[in-house]
């Protein structure tokens, strides 16, 4: 190892009032869930020396995967308008593997399963958390996307008390998230999309597996009788310095009837929006047209739907 | 920032207790192989990439190198040493040897839990190479792997 592990210091609070409160010590310690960033870091001598908070000793970050009454019921789905729209509530320590593994995520919320399945090897699945990917902000998570599509909130936590976030507002710029160093990510909202709406989910990495993402598109659309937009989500990974929601090209769609004259002018709406990133995985014009081939294929399919 | 002690951290390997100070960031690899003196789990990458370090922990397929000692505390571990089960073999070391499915080695302890947790858990993947896409070996091509994870499957 290139660290000094002597320049480390561990937490290990035992609830999360405990845990809260240690968030307020100068420097606040940096919460430390399953590891599979902060491990690689320190192993390769990048990690900033300091103290680090263990989120696995606080069995209340832990819970089983919550869905909400309403949706529970598979027969009243459809049936009109008066169904509550139902929710799914991952907790702090909820991993890919958790997602994987649960029924009724995999039909109620389809793409969070095969984001889970993009990340790493299936030994990483078991301890990667998604509040992890959300709070460790890289542009190239695998995560984020799927659960921005899918209009997720991020519940923060911290001494003072509990705040909603849409995880669609999270991020400012690289890095740059809305979490105070106080707070820890204790759950992630997920309102269940309307029943017929059509997603979309495909990373374009170097391999087939194990791979970081050159460019990820997570689409989820919703269409009226008349083939009309009602609502669309577009969110790319690695393509900006952040997960980035295209809330131009969606404004451009919404109302708008899904037909070929759309899908064009969506795609050159999208060619201006996006500013993409040049990094050691691909370049920005590699970037700028798959990100719009993506586009053109969520929504050419769709259409033929 | 004064130097931090080492804490005592306790866990169950191969279904023996153990307990010693330890940095609690201490990779859970470098704990097994320095502190326990299980010397079976390998250190490949250091990243997470290549899979040698693969042990279970609670049941769960994980990469040794990616867990802080601290998190592992009060667990269950099991090690490639704790496949074998009164002097036998456990049958998937049986048909790795069988199929010539080792051949360095260095990736083969790793290879094996990887392969033991999906024959155990066939859902936790959707089919064998996924399963087995975590755990790089630079010798053998995969083919004999796969057919010795087959042939222990089968049986």
């Amino acid at each position: 190892m290139k660290s000094s592990i002597a320049d480390f210091a561990v937490i290990s609070p035992r609830t999360l009032a405990e845990a809260l409160a240690s968030l307020r010590q100068t420097p606040p310690p940096v919460p430390l869930a399953g590891g599979t960033d902060i491990m690689v870091l320190l192993n390769a001598g990048q990690l900033e020396p300091g103290v680090y908070l263990n989120l696995y000793s606080v069995p209340e970050l832990r819970r089983p995967i919550e869905v909400s009454a309403g949706v529970r019921d598979a027969g009243t789905w459809g049936a009109g308008g008066a169904d509550p729209p139902g929710e799914v509530r991952l907790s702090a320590l909820t991993t890919y593997a958790d997602v994987r593994r649960h029924a009724e995520v995999r039909r109620l919320l389809p793409m969070l399963p095969l984001a889970a399945r993009e990340i790493g090897a299936v030994q990483i699945q078991s301890r990667a958390t998604w509040a992890g990917n959300i709070a460790n902000a890289s542009p190239a998570a695998d995560g984020v996307p799927p659960l921005m599509a899918y209009d997720a909130t991020v519940e923060l936590s911290s001494a003072a008390g509990v705040r909603q976030v849409a995880l669609s507002e999270f991020y400012s710029g690289y890095k740059q998230t809305a979490r105070r160093p106080d707070e820890l990510i204790t759950g992630i909202r997920i309102p269940v999309p309307a029943p017929g709406s059509i997603d979309y989910f495909r990373k374009v990495g170097t391999r087939k597996f194990q791979a970081i993402s050159k460019v990820l598109l997570a689409g989820l659309v919703e269409l009226g009788g008349s083939r009309e937009i009602r609502k669309i989500r577009l969110v790319f990974a690695s393509v900006m310095p952040f997960t980035y929601r295209a809330r131009k090209t969606e404004s451009v769609l919404e109302g708008r009837r899904l037909e070929p004259g759309a899908v064009s002018l969506a795609v050159e709406t999208l060619r201006t929006e996006l500013k993409p990133i040049d990094d050691i995985r691909s370049t920005a014009r590699y970037r700028l047209k798959v990100a719009c081939n993506l586009l053109e294929e969520f929504l050419g399919t769709t259409m033929g739907c | 920032m004064s130097a931090p002690a080492e804490e005592k951290s306790s866990f169950v390997i191969n279904g023996k207790s153990w307990s010693g100070a330890v940095h609690p960031l201490k990779r859970l690899l470098d704990t097994i192989r320095e502190d326990v003196g299980l010397t079976g789990t390998k250190e490949g990458c250091g990243e997470g990439e290549c899979g040698a370090c693969t042990v279970f922990l609670d049941g769960q397929v994980v990469m040794s190198c990616m867990v802080p000692t601290c998190q592992a505390e009060g667990k269950q571990i099991t090690t490639i040493e704790g496949l074998a089960e009164n002097g036998r073999l456990h049958p998937m070391q049986e048909s790795f040897a069988q199929e010539g499915g080792a051949q360095c080695g260095i990736c083969t302890p790793g290879m094996i839990m990887a392969a033991v947790a999906y024959a155990r858990d066939p859902g936790s993947a959707e089919d064998m190479r996924e399963a087995l896409a975590g755990n790089l070996c630079r010798c053998t091509g995969y083919i004999r792997i796969f057919e010795a994870v087959k042939k222990a499957m089968a049986k």
